[in-house]
Parts: structure tokens; sequence; C-alpha cells
């Protein structure tokens, strides 16, 4: 019986841990939220969670699409349709490697730091402080990085594909001597906006959705110990990195899968 | 005599463990009333329990006559900008500069312009002495002046209440000195109600109008410091003289060691 | 002073975001089509359009003019129907034009070759909702080797 008892327990407590983080959530950017009071809070954030991953999100976009333009002419030689190269730096960055790694590069950069300062805000009394001021840590820790966050993803996973997409250039066209007219001419004819870069877009938005809430609550529920902090922020990057790599087949399937 | 904070009958557990069995209180309006007892006996808990951030299993505390616990959030938040507290860490905000922490409270909830801003926050600085600190980052200051910069944010507002965690804790004798000397100042001055958690015995004496010790989850005496200092209670004498062993055991509660060494068997 | 900076370097990272977008929009995605153009669809019969999809391209002699709209089967004769959206730029086609499904490569994606007919007197110009008579299907791997080795055989 033990075993089913431990079952139950582990449910039990999942549950009520997600239960906490919807509260959370709720109460930091549906109850009354205050936009307008926000906004400077918000700048700030997005500096540390947006402008501060900039160089890490720029350098590996071009690293990137370095490689997929080397390892993607390998193949395409082969059959003498090197000038699809274009096409497939840009469809694989727009639909899938921006997105996505730019979410596994944010979950490590900036999810691990906002757990760890939530959590140590907390540890340090900061946030019972906010509260005993009578200003909710809620209202004012917690919505402007969710914000921050949110706006700064799919931002960042832009940037990422349209650095990817002039490294795969570099590399490609540069280098490897495909023509560079046939390079942005067949990606012009393949890409579609709507198909592909909206729904980039978007996928990168959930992303966001699902870090930083993953992040903020992490924190937010840590113990206040530095074990507690250091176990919170093992368990945002963790958890936001499966997260996004399940949701990410989750809506390529709902995206392209049914044509 | 009024009292501005009155607790009856409370009872509070935190995962399992009962921290406070019937406990009643009253903190009298204008007095600086100390609550003292050994540590990990959660005196900051009830702190919390005042400020409404826990709630009571049962009993009632209540601010003015007006119960905390049961309060809706929203009336919390105006009665919490009545009381402050002082929080053992200081809890000063790391990102932004002494003058900045003080700043937060008045710009939070009042709308008064940047230049009366400045002024308020130049006069709590000076009254702690910290007007020159006030470029400052939290980081900077020593654990002293830390403490004596939250002091002044908590009185930013003019509350009417302060809670003090463990004012004295981890200070050097002279910063101590400093922070008695405030406390009494603040409390004389602006005719504070103040509660004081700490288990600094010699320094609470003489700042106390009134004291409580709790041990074993309940108040074990009470009374002014002349009072606490006669009492006849053993566990009273324990804790104010510091002694190693007595009704509050030198052991955390264990089997006999003679048989946890040899065995069960001999 | 701090928050100034944090401002402009926001204001940077958000400029820097448009210009990625806008490089995107400009320079990698097809514009030529996407919804601002407006267009009249014509619709063709084929016997077989092998590996055509819906938005493959309609080119006038390698230059793209349209898209596949959708591709359906006739309920009738079970033919396959083609209708494709064509820029209103080009509306001069006359009706004697006809149309191929055609490979780009060997390997390539198959598109819609159109092939404006002559201009005689008396011949109307396509309109939107025509159907183009004059269709050719596309080539099937497998039938060509099959012809040939039907005609080796012979």
């Amino acid at each position: 019986m033990n075993w089913l008892a431990g079952i139950g327990a582990v449910t039990i407590g999942k549950l009520s841990s997600f239960g906490r983080a919807t509260l959370m959530l709720f109460g930091a950017i549906i109850a009354k939220p205050q936009f307008i009071k926000n906004v400077p809070l918000t700048i700030k954030q997005i500096y540390a969670v947006g402008v501060q991953s900039l160089l890490i999100i720029v350098v590996s976009g071009l690293f990137i699409g370095m490689v997929m333009a080397l390892q993607g002419y390998t193949i395409l030689v082969g059959y003498g349709a090197e000038g699809s190269l274009g096409p497939m730096v840009a469809l694989s960055l727009l639909r899938e490697l921006g997105p996505v790694v730019t979410a596994l590069l944010f979950a490590g950069r900036a999810g691990s730091a906002l757990t760890a300062e939530i959590g140590l805000m907390k540890a340090t009394e900061q946030l019972s402080s906010l509260e005993m001021m009578a200003v909710d840590p809620l209202r004012r820790i917690i919505a402007p990085r969710f914000w921050a966050g949110m706006i700064s993803m799919p931002m960042l996973a832009l940037i990422f594909s349209a650095v990817g997409i002039l490294g795969g250039h570099v590399v490609g066209v540069d280098w490897l001597g495909v023509d560079s007219g046939s390079y942005w001419s067949i990606m012009q004819s393949t890409v579609d906006w709507d198909k592909d870069v909206v729904n980039g877009i978007i996928k990168s938005a959930v992303f966001a959705f699902v870090i930083v809430w993953i992040a903020t609550y992490k924190g937010y529920d840590s113990i206040p110990t530095s074990e507690g902090i250091s176990k919170a922020t093992t368990e945002t990057v963790v958890y936001s990195s499966l997260a996004v790599l399940g949701l990410d087949f989750v809506l390529t399937a709902l995206m392209f899968g049914i044509e | 005599m009024e009292n501005l904070i009155e607790i009856d009958n409370l009872s509070f557990s935190r995962s399992g463990r009962l921290i406070y069995d019937d406990i009643s209180l009253r903190i009298q309006k204008g007095k600086t009333t100390a609550i003292m007892g050994p540590s990990g006996i959660g005196k900051t808990t009830m702190l919390r329990l005042m400020g409404g951030q826990l709630t009571p299993d049962s009993g009632d505390i209540r601010f003015k006559g007006e119960s905390i616990p049961q309060m809706r959030r929203k009336r919390l938040f105006e009665v919490r900008r009545q009381m402050s507290m002082l929080f053992q860490s200081g809890a000063m905000f790391t990102d932004m500069t002494v003058y900045d922490n003080i700043a937060f409270p008045l710009r939070e909830h009042t709308s008064l312009s940047e230049d009366l801003i400045k002024t308020v926050v130049q006069l709590k600085l000076q009254a702690v002495g910290l007007r020159g600190a006030a470029h400052l980052m939290p980081a900077e200051l020593s654990g002293g002046m830390a403490r004596r910069a939250a002091l002044a944010r908590a009185i930013a507002l003019d509350p009417e209440l302060i809670m003090y965690d463990e004012p004295f804790a981890g200070q050097d004798p002279i910063s101590m000195g400093v922070l008695v000397k405030l406390i009494k100042a603040l409390n004389d001055a602006l005719k504070l109600t103040s509660v004081v958690v700490t288990h600094d015995v010699t320094e609470v004496l003489t700042i106390a109008d009134y004291i409580y010790i709790l041990a074993e989850k309940k108040v074990i005496g009470s009374g002014t410091p002349e009072e606490i200092k006669n009492s006849d209670s053993p566990l009273v004498q324990q804790f104010l003289q510091g002694l190693a062993d007595g009704p509050v055991p030198f052991h955390y509660p264990a089997g006999d060691i003679k048989q946890a060494l040899l065995g069960s068997n001999s | 002073m701090n928050s100034r900076k944090a401002e402009i370097l926001v204001g940077g990272f958000v400029v820097l975001a448009f210009a990625a977008g806008l490089m995107l929009a400009l320079k990698v995605v097809n514009q030529n089509m996407a919804g601002q153009a407006e267009t009249y669809t014509l619709n063709a019969k084929f016997d077989n359009i092998g590996g055509l999809k819906v938005r493959s391209a309609v080119k006038v002699g390698g230059v793209t003019v349209g898209r596949v709209d959708s591709i359906t089967l006739s309920p009738k004769d079970f033919t396959p129907v083609v209708s494709m959206s064509i820029s209103k730029e080009y509306d001069k086609f006359p009706e004697t034009s006809s149309v191929s499904i055609l490979t780009s490569g060997l390997l390539g994606e198959q598109y819609v070759g159109f092939q404006p007919g002559f201009e005689i007197e008396g011949i109307e110009n396509l309109s939107d909702g025509d159907f183009i008579e004059d269709t050719k299907s596309a080539l099937v791997l497998e039938d060509l080797i099959g012809q040939f080795l039907f005609s080796k055989g012979q």
C-alpha cells in the first residue's frame, strides 16, 4: 500500500503546486493589472532579460546559421540542389531553431536568473518587506518580469532567425559559392510570412509564457535557503527546457502537421 | 491604557508542529513592548501573525479593535500602511540606492512631488544619521548601517506601529547602542508603538515598558522590567541570567545516552 | 541615470528586433502574392497533377504571376481541378492560353507553367472564374519509364 500512497502524495503535491502557480499568475497579471505604473519597471526588466540575453542569442544564431549552411550544403550539393540552401536554412530557423533554441538559451540565461533573483529576494525578506509595506509583491515583482519575458522572447527569436539567415549567407554564398541571387530568391519563393514567420513568433510567445511562468513561480515558491534556491534554479532550467521541447512538438503538429 | 493590538487565545502550528498554544498578549498604545524568548520558538512568527502574513489556527488578533485574520486583502493592505516592520536582515531592496529605498513607500503610497519626497527622505535619513549615505547601494552598507537605513524606511510613512525583528542580533556594541538609542528616541519623539522581538536581555530591559517572555509555546512571564527582574519563575530567571541548563534543558529531547552508545542489550 | 541607460538599451533592443522583422519581411518572405496585391481566380482541369501542391507558383516564362489556391477533385468526372489566384496586374491573358504542370529542375518542386495564347480578333481575355481549356498534365516519372521500356521492347 505504501507505493500507492506514494503515488497519491506525489500527485497531490504536483497538483497543489500547479494550483499555487496558477494563483500566483492570476494574482500577478490578471487580477487588477497596473500597466501604466508598471511600464518603467517592465522596461527595466526587459533590459535584464532581453538586452542582457542579446549577445548569447546573436552569437548562437550566427553559429547555428553557419552550421546549417555547411551541413545543408554538403547534403544538397549531392543532388545538385545547393540553390535550395536558402529556404532550407530560413525555414529551419524560422519554424524550429529560432523559437526553440532561443527558448532553451533564454531558459538557461534569463529563466535561471529570474528564479535566483526572486528566490534571493524571498530569502532576504524583501518580498515580506514589500507585503508589510502594503505593496503586492506579485504585482510589483512578478508582473513586470512576466511581461518583460513575454515581450523579449519573440523579439529575441526574430533576431536569432535573422542573424542565422545572415550567417547561412556568409557560409553558403561567401564561402561555399552558392549564388547569392538564388539564395535569396528561392528563399523568398518558399518562405511564407503567415505560415512560417508568424507561426514562429506564436511559438516563441508560447515558450516565453511557459518559461517565465516556471521561472517566476519556482523563485516565488522556493525554500529561502541557499540549497532551496539552487534547487529551484536547476528545476527552472530543467522543467522549462523539457516543457519547451514537449510543447514544440504539440505546436508543430498543430501548425504544420495537417495541411 | 488603550491597547493597539490585542491577541486572544492564539494557537498556531506550522508543518504539523505546534508553535503557539493558546497565547494572549496586549500591546499598549504608545509603549514599547518586548517579546523575548529563546531562539527557535517562533518570535518572528508572532510578528508575521500581527502583520497578517500568517493566519492563526484559532484565536484572534485585533488591531485597533479590528480582527486581522478576518480582514479582506484590500483592508489588510490599508491597515498595513499604519504599521511597519524592521526585518532582521533589513530587507533593503538591493537593486536601488538607499535614497530610493526610503523613497519607495512614499512613491508607492503617496502622490507627493519629488521635491517633497526628497525633503522627507533627507529628514528620515538625518534621524538615523545616514544622510551622507543616501547615494550608496545597500550592499555597500555595514550590517548596522543597513539596519538603520531600513529603520529610516520603516518610519518613512510615519506609521503608528513599528515591529522590530531581532534589531540587535549580530551587532557590535556600538551599533547596538545606536539602535537602542534610536528606538527609544523614535518612540518618544513620534509617539510610536513599538514591538521588539529579541533575546538580548540587557538592551531590552533599558527600552521596554512591558515585557512578555515566551517559551514552550506559552507566555511564561510578563510584566514591567522591574517585575520581570524580580520574577520568581525559574524559567524566567534561567532566561535572564543565561544559564545553560535549567527548566529549558540543554539537551534536545533524546533517549538515554547509555542506551544509544552501548546498545539496548546492555 | 541608471534607468536612462536601461531605457536607451531597451530602445536599441526594440529597434534591432524591428530590423530583424523587417529583414525577414523584405528579404526572406515572398511578398509578391501575400494578400497585398489584388487577385482574380482562374481554374484548370488536369488529368494528373503529379506533385502540385496548394501554394505552388504559377509562372509565365519564369515570372511568378500567381499561386495555386486550391486543388479539388471534380465530382462529375473525377479529374483534379486546380484553381489559381493570379495577380490583377496580369489580367490580359487571352482565352487561348494554356497551362501545364512543370518541374523546376530534376528534383525540384512542381509549378504551373502558364503559356499565354495568341491574341486574335474575337478571342476574349480570361476573367475571374474562367476555366482554361488547354491543359497539359504533369509528367509522372513512372509513366515515362514505362513508356521508355515499352518502346524499347518494340
